[in-house]
């Protein structure tokens, strides 16, 4: 009895011991690269952000628009504004640059304000620059086109799988 | 004592009488050298940054915020000190730039704007002093770095290149009505008093050609 217990500690530890191995030989996350955890990584170098003034797709319609140009510096506080110096849709013509829509001269209960609302006026809250890096994790997210258009794929003759369009 | 200075009095009165010609003529010559140096070197520190922040209200004002922006530190680390862009490089406009700060060494002594709660209440109108300046003189000072000849559109972004190809082409607009707050920060400023809106340029044409596009 007093030998089958000691072999079964013994036997406990061998296998604690050979599970104890370091497999971090091959360590790898995407945000951190091969840097293992208890090291610190080094940051990697800053850029500027685009700057090609091209508009992109929205993600979802309501996606405030990325802003294509750098605004590095620029003075958004209750003095001035120097997103809407171009933007404000009074200077639409002299700066052609897109005014903001009137989405953002309603109050949350939709009444409409002859000025910019307070809840609009931070540009920088909602919209943002983007500096040219990949991104870390996949994303395999389908907006509502990319759904409609896998439906219609999905009710094609082919497969003989009628379904409704909307 | 007296007669010392009746002695220095009668040359001063009559040199003359006391001097040859040439030695007046030449020595005249050589003392205006030596004033108009002096004169000089004195102008050039009242420009040097130093000087300019050694009053605390522009230290902690003006130039707190000057150092956050691009004309403090970029990436060449070609900088702009203050006299740069606030003092007139030719040198009638210097000197008359010069007898103008007069009024500043009045401010200061009086403490016009000592306090940062004064300071504020008089910005928007030492902001304007400032852009009808640089709009009567279409932004000479920026001009004094920033050659419009010299710029390369194929380096500048998309917007920048519509901007400057149209209205900084045809001058209807001057540096700072769309570079304004590019080296302090912005008061408040009311509908109708920003530089774009301040005359001192050539009338504005129509624009219905403008060639700015996204």
């Amino acid at each position: 009895m007093q030998f089958i217990r000691t072999l079964g500690l013994l036997l406990l530890l061998g296998v604690g011991a050979a599970s104890a191995q370091p497999v971090s030989q091959h360590f790898y996350d995407k945000a951190r690269g091969p840097t293992p955890i208890l090291e610190s990584t080094k940051p990697p170098v800053l850029g500027n952000a685009i700057n090609d003034d091209v508009r992109r797709t929205r993600n979802y319609a309501m996606q405030p628009p990325i802003i294509p140009h750098r605004v590095d510096g620029y003075q958004v506080d209750k003095n001035f504004n120097k997103c809407l110096d171009c933007h404000a849709r009074s200077k639409a013509e002299i700066y052609q640059a897109v005014p903001v829509s009137i989405t953002h001269y309603m109050t949350r209960d939709g009444d409409m304000l002859a000025q910019v609302s307070t809840r609009r006026y931070f540009c920088m809250q909602c919209h943002v620059s983007q500096e040219p890096v990949r991104p870390l994790v996949n994303n395999t997210f389908m907006d509502v086109d990319a759904l409609m258009l896998q439906s219609v794929r999905n009710s094609s003759p082919g497969n003989g799988k009628p379904q409704k369009k909307n | 004592m007296m007669t010392l200075l009746k002695r220095y009095w009668a040359v001063i009165r009559r040199p003359s009488v006391h001097f040859s010609l040439g030695f007046l003529t030449i020595g005249g010559f050589i003392g205006g050298i030596l004033f108009w140096g002096a004169f000089n070197t004195a102008m050039e520190l009242t420009n040097t940054e130093k000087f300019c922040t050694g009053c605390h209200e522009m230290r902690d004002n003006v130039f707190a915020e000057l150092q956050s922006t691009i004309h403090y530190t970029n990436r060449s680390g070609v900088r702009a000190v203050c006299s740069d862009c606030h003092v007139p490089h030719n040198w009638t406009d210097k000197i008359a730039r010069k007898m103008q700060a007069s009024k500043e060494v009045w401010g200061k002594i009086f403490g016009t704007i000592s306090t940062p709660e004064k300071f504020q209440a008089k910005r928007l109108e030492l902001a304007q002093h400032e852009w009808s300046r640089l709009k009567a003189n279409d932004s000479l000072e920026c001009r004094n770095c920033h050659n419009y000849d010299s710029m390369d559109f194929t380096r500048q972004s998309l917007r920048a290149q519509n901007m400057h190809a149209t209205y900084l082409a045809n001058k209807e607009k001057t540096c700072i009505d769309c570079h304004k707050g590019i080296a302090h920060r912005l008061p408040h400023i009311p509908p109708g008093q920003g530089p774009s809106d301040s005359p001192g340029q050539l009338v504005p044409v129509p624009v219905a050609s403008v060639a700015g596009k996204q």
